[in-house]
């Protein structure tokens, strides 16, 4: 079972999984454990999961999060893929989805998760993350912090640092 | 000058300790190349067909003569005793080692500067015009809204990760832009309104490399206090749909093209409806206080000079000449603007030597309030000198080699690395500039042939933006060789175009002579007072295939 990190650094195990998007023809797959499933597929299905409450989706960094505007806090945990590190359309996705759909529940990055990128994506609005394998999980509560603080107004705070030097 | 606070100093420690582990990660393995390539590229490392590079920022130029002694130590210390000032008003070091590269970081964050966002697919150093703030025509100091722009784009969280390098440059003249703007994935022209009130019209998707593009306007009017809004809308946008699955089509000018501007104009306007009133909409105050660091220095009220001026041109045939070409007006009378050349034949365009870097300090103290800048010709401006002091400084700087009166003349010429120095390069470009120049050495018929821009980029990626020059020069490989394809007709002013192929390609040696040519068509050509762009313009490029194909 994989370990989750959060955004204060600390580690937790942790047993939701994604579920992958099935094959064309072949149908989607619930397990008994918290299962993330393909955003659109939550949605299309949405009735089916009403009697659990440890369902929640993923969205891939090339699927708008705007398709989840106004059921979002219907999801316990909303995971943003990151396919290849380098990919950074999943930063937009996170603050799509808390700042402009008011997401407040766990949102989680997944995939290729390195340390590197884990203080972007806590300024984005991530609060778990799940590092890929072969990554050190100890290091990462310096890594979310190498900087006390930054230039710009983002998910985790209102105050670029020109309105914090002005007042 | 923009001075750090200790909110800057706090970041830009603390980015020196955070390259420091990721270096010392990359070395002990824990870091693939692949993971540690933008990592490094975000840190201005590129790692070379000779050595490792060092790109360093100079954000929008401004150099103070501490940072230049800082620098000519680092090169000492750790390179080869000399750098290189790039075409983004930048500078480079071409010889560092991996392991010293934090080191460097270190010592250049003791002079408040970095090599930040140099490179990579993220926001770059914003350039703007070499003469802000002391020039008469302008609307207003472009500076501090240049170091806005740096703050907001300074690891920036959503944005470190584009499809593709992303890079914005500000011009505030109303006649004349020496930043390029319009070859810039975002050029921001500034202007009033009119209401009498401040903004920037926005061009967007402009850049050179291999689709070269003039950027379209998708907004005639910014107001000042929207301008990071509306950046951030224009990146968003620019982050979720731009191409990623192809290197070659990610730039933002792909995406332009592709929605056509008024499809990505209006995109970028239903994403700023949402977020134009967010706290990161700029305030007067914080305006102000960006406009506090640019003030004006300490003007001294000087000796009227003109009988002494005239007398000294008169007297001395090569003042005459350096102040007709490299010495421009400024907005106090009193005052000049000097611009030292970098372009001496034999020397490669923009090289500066440990000792030059010294010099140049001593000449800001000495001349200029401390401070020079860089510019994206890659000569250095001294743009404060008292005209009681311009022949003192002309008698100084003759010898060092910064005189070379051929400012915005052919000889001037702007040119890569190319394959002396860059693993990329198709051919070399260096060598061609020099040709060049030895065939144009005589000063009186380079004056003659008055203001051209010749570029020369090594390769497609046109580093030396050869699609801009009025004469550009392309290194192709034909088979394993070395070989030069000319354009006619670009421009990255205000009349922005992209220049023209001529014809086939070109062997190294032949480009004196087929440059001579090309002149030679203008000198024929032209009716009095005409500049090579404009007498191209009304022939068009056919004399010109005719002389040189003939
Ligand atoms: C020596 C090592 C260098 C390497 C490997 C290198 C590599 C590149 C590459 C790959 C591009 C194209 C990127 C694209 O089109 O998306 C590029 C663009 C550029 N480079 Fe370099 N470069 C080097 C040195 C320089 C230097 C020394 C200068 C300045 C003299 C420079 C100025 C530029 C500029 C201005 C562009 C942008 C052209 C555009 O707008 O598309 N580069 N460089
Ligand atoms: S234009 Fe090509 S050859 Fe010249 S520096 Fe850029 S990448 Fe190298």
């Amino acid at each position: 079972m994989p370990d989750v990190i959060t955004s204060d650094g600390s580690i937790r195990p942790d047993d939701w999984v994604v579920v992958p998007r099935p094959a064309d023809g072949e149908s989607l797959d619930i397990p008994e454990q918290p299962a993330l499933i393909p955003a659109d597929l939550w949605l299309a299905g949405k009735e089916h999961f009403e009697d659990r409450d440890d369902i929640g989706v993923w969205l891939d960094s090339h699927e708008e999060p705007e398709i989840l505007a106004g059921v979002v806090n219907e999801l316990p945990v909303i995971a943003v893929n990151f396919p290849k590190f380098s990919d950074g359309r999943g930063y937009s996705i996170a603050r799509l989805l808390r700042e402009r759909l008011s997401y407040r529940n766990e949102l989680r990055a997944v995939g290729d998760v390195l340390l590197d990128q884990l203080q972007f994506m806590k300024r984005c609005g991530f609060d778990t993350y799940v590092l890929r394998a072969d990554k050190d999980i100890n290091k990462a509560a310096r890594c979310l912090n190498f900087f006390t603080q930054g230039y710009q107004a983002a998910t985790d705070t209102d105050e670029p640092l020109f309105r914090r030097r002005a007042s | 000058m923009y001075v750090y606070d200790e909110h800057d100093r706090q970041m830009a420690a603390e980015r020196v300790a955070q390259f420091r582990d990721q270096t010392e990660r990359a070395l002990a393995g824990e870091l693939s190349e692949d993971e540690f390539l933008p990592l490094r590229l975000q840190n201005g490392l590129y790692v070379q067909r000779l050595a490792p590079m060092l790109r360093i920022a100079v954000p929008y130029g401004m150099l103070r003569s501490a940072q230049l002694r800082r620098l000519a130590r680092i090169t000492r210390d750790y390179d080869k005793g000399y750098a290189h000032f790039t075409t983004r008003q930048n500078v480079q070091l071409n010889w560092p080692e991996i392991e010293d590269v934090p080191d460097i970081l270190a010592e250049l964050a003791e002079v408040e500067m970095h090599a930040n966002q140099t490179s990579g697919n993220c926001i770059r150093n914003t350039t703007t015009d070499q003469f802000s703030g002391v020039q008469a025509d302008e609307i207003t100091d472009p500076r501090p809204y240049c170091e806005i722009i740096r703050q907001w784009s300074t690891f920036h969280p959503e944005f470190a990760f584009l499809p593709r390098k992303f890079k914005v440059a500000v011009n505030a003249s109303e006649q004349s832009d020496r930043a390029a703007i319009q070859v810039h994935d975002i050029g921001l022209q500034m202007l009033r309104n009119d209401q009498g009130e401040l903004g920037f019209r926005v061009h967007v998707g402009g850049g050179l490399g291999r689709t070269p593009m003039v950027g379209p306007v998708i907004r005639d009017f910014l107001p000042e206090l929207d301008l990071l809004t509306y950046l951030e809308a224009v990146l968003r946008v620019y982050n979720r749909y731009g191409r990623r699955d192809n290197k070659f089509k990610a730039r933002i000018k792909i995406l332009v093209k592709a929605l056509t501007p008024e499809g990505f104009a209006a995109k970028v306007e239903e994403e700023w409806s949402h977020i134009k009133d967010s706290p990161t909409r700029l305030t007067r105050e914080a305006i102000d206080q960006f406009k506090g660091y640019f003030t004006e220095p300490d003007y001294q009220q000087v000796p009227d000079v003109k009988d002494v001026l005239a007398t000294q041109r008169f007297e001395n045939r090569e003042f005459d000449q350096w102040i007709g070409h490299n010495v421009d007006t400024h907005k106090n009378p009193g005052y000049a603007i000097v611009t030292l050349t970098m372009k001496k034949t034999g020397t490669p365009p923009g090289d500066v030597s440990d000792r030059q870097l010294e010099q140049i300090a001593d000449l800001a103290d000495q001349y200029s309030f401390g401070e020079v800048r860089v510019t994206h010709q890659q000569n250095v401006v001294l743009a404060d000198v008292r005209k009681d002091q311009l022949f003192e400084l002309w008698q100084a700087i003759t010898p060092m080699d910064f005189a070379t009166a051929n400012l915005n003349t052919l000889t001037d010429v702007i040119c890569c690395p190319g394959g002396d120095y860059c693993a990329l390069a198709n051919a070399k470009s260096i060598p061609v500039a020099e040709s060049i120049q030895r065939q144009f050495d005589d000063m009186d018929y380079l004056y003659d042939i008055g203001n051209i821009d010749l570029n020369i980029s090594g390769c497609m990626n046109a580093c030396g933006h050869h699609h801009v020059g009025n004469i550009g020069v392309l290194g192709v490989d034909k088979k394993g060789q070395e070989f030069y394809q000319i354009s006619l007709g670009g421009s990255s002013h205000h009349d922005a175009a992209i220049g023209k192929i001529l014809g086939p390609s070109f062997a190294r040696e032949d480009m004196p002579e087929v440059m001579q040519k090309i002149i030679n068509v203008y000198v024929d050509n032209r009716t009095e007072e005409e500049p090579f762009l404009d007498t191209y313009r009304r022939i068009g490029i056919e004399p010109f295939k005719e002389r040189v194909y003939a």
